[in-house]
């Protein structure tokens, strides 16, 4: 699993990129995604709408209590994400630099938990 | 009918390829093929020639596919005729449609997802399935892989010697990476799952069978008997919730005994014959754990002996730990402590395996709080959810009230 992260920090530097650096920015996106998906080995990729649009969900004896997000200053949220499936940790690792927002130092990569184990 | 049409669909791809050089075309015709065959042989039987029948068929389809004059079409159906008369040639066909979806060219999960669908005649949903996969993720490695394979346009003919050793560890690797995908902890998930398992073990049996009086029988045979021995514990390897048994531990009256037996038979003949290779060993050393009824009966000196082989042919650091779980019950955990302190291997740098072994030797030694500690951290380390569970008990075991 690839994350992509972005923080009020971030927010501003990409308020001051150019139309033309945004749109480039997408672009990159939309051609990475493209190629994985080429290549067989992209399970799934999504952007993930402002935090603003977060709902907090709990339950209540037994029922649901939806709320917006209890803080008001998020430092760190979650902007999006590729789940791809490849051969070693290596190749998620170069597929990872490639998300234009390495850039930024905000990309993550987690491996799934899978449900296989070793009985040796 | 369903057993002779997948044997016959990877000898009958070989030939059309062959034919026609355009993989992805021929894997379409062949596909329609054996949707016709399954229909058209469930009413009539059987024919006497499965693979010739599909062979005609499929060039029947890729001819109007083309929309090829007619006469071309009579010399090509007389060909595939005349081609398809008796299966001369068939496992070598086999062979050689393996090594092709194997092409280095190609990345291992499409090489794993072009096997299964060219050589084990499995559809893309079942591969899904057993990938854990969604089908258009797998849809679209294996159309890829065929389309880059028509690029390569590599005449497709039966491998000389010198490739087929050259591109023969690729196989061996994508058959162990099919079997590790359906060798699953789980058991409830093996319920809806395309047996992968089984699946490996199938092609293994044909490519050891393909490379018969070969000099690469050996670890063919070698992977088919670690396969066979592995798969021998599988209802021994998860407990009743689900969670994983270490071999230790494994009820051995629930191992299956044919698989064991077939497995051991086949490793003692390798090492009969020659020279064996990593793959051998270790069918050796799980023949070794088969051969002990109870736990505490096992040859851990035999095992070392094999380990230090296994080292020797082999720089994986994975059986450089294994070989560190032999020498502490050999040598004692203290002696395996020390080995493993002095271990600085690159591969092995914060991987959780080095954490649980030393959690095991540290608690078979009386030091529970390094184990404690080392198998948290090997819990933290790992990505797999039934080690990380294990991990954890283990850890809430030895800690006591910890």
């Amino acid at each position: 699993m690839i994350l992509l992260h972005s923080n009020p920090h971030f927010a501003q530097r990409w308020e001051a990129l150019t139309p033309e650096q945004r749109a480039r920015f997408g672009v990159d996106h939309l051609a990475l995604t493209r190629e994985l998906a080429g290549s067989g080995e992209l399970v799934v990729s999504e952007g993930l709408a402002d935090p603003a649009l977060a709902r907090w969900v709990s339950t209540a004896d037994g029922s649901p209590v939806v709320a917006d997000a209890p803080f008001a200053e998020t430092k760190e949220h979650l902007a999006g994400f590729y789940l791809v499936d490849v051969a070693d940790a290596a190749r998620a690792e170069e597929i990872a630099a490639r998300v234009p927002d390495a850039v930024w130092g905000l990309v993550e990569v987690r491996p799934v938990l899978d449900m296989s184990g070793w009985d040796m | 009918m369903i057993e002779a049409l997948r044997e016959a669909a990877p000898v009958a791809l070989a030939v059309l390829v062959r034919r026609h050089r355009d993989f992805d075309a021929c894997e379409d015709a062949l596909q329609e093929a054996l949707l016709a065959a399954s229909r058209i042989w469930a009413a009539d039987g059987v024919p006497d020639n499965p693979t010739g029948w599909l062979v005609t068929t499929a060039t029947r389809r890729l001819v109007e596919g083309v929309r090829r004059d007619t006469a071309r079409r009579r010399r090509e159906e007389a060909d595939a005729r005349r081609a398809s008369e008796g299966a001369v040639g068939a496992t070598d066909d086999t062979l050689a449609l393996l090594l092709l979806c194997c092409h280095p060219a190609l990345r291992v999960p499409s090489q794993v997802a072009l096997t299964l669908r060219a050589v084990g005649g499995l559809t893309t949903a079942e591969i899904a399935r057993g990938l854990l996969l969604p089908e258009p993720t797998v849809a679209q490695r294996i159309s890829r892989a065929k389309a880059r394979l028509t690029e390569l346009g590599r005449a497709f003919e039966v491998p000389d010697a010198g490739q087929r050793r050259d591109r023969l560890p690729a196989v061996l690797a994508v058959l162990s990476v099919v079997f590790t995908e359906g060798h699953t902890a789980s058991a409830g998930e093996t319920l809806q799952r395309t047996d992968l398992a089984d699946e490996a073990i199938r092609l293994a049996r044909v490519l050891a069978a393909a490379l018969e009086g070969a000099p690469e029988h050996g670890e063919a045979a070698g992977l088919l008997a670690l396969m066979l021995l592995t798969d021998a514990r599988r209802a021994a390897r998860t407990g009743p919730d689900g969670g994983l048994v270490p071999l230790a531990e494994q009820d051995r009256t629930r191992w299956d005994p044919a698989r064991m037996a077939e497995g051991t038979a086949l490793v003692t003949a390798v090492l009969r014959d020659g020279v064996p290779g990593p793959y051998t060993v270790q069918a050796a050393i799980a023949a070794v754990h088969a051969e002990a009824g109870r736990a505490q009966d096992t040859d851990w000196p035999q095992v070392l002996a094999l380990y230090d082989t296994l080292v020797g042919l082999w720089p994986d650091p994975m059986a450089r730990l294994g070989r560190l779980v032999a020498l502490g019950e050999v040598h004692g955990p203290a002696a395996a402590l020390a080995e493993l302190d002095a271990l600085d291997e690159p591969g092995l740098r914060g991987h959780h395996r080095v954490a649980a072994v030393r959690a095991h030797l540290a608690e078979a030694a009386g030091r529970p709080d390094e184990a404690v500690a080392a198998y948290r951290e090997a819990a933290r380390r790992t990505a797999s959810a039934p080690e990380r569970a294990y991990l954890l008990d283990r850890a809430s075991r030895v800690g006591g009230t910890g």
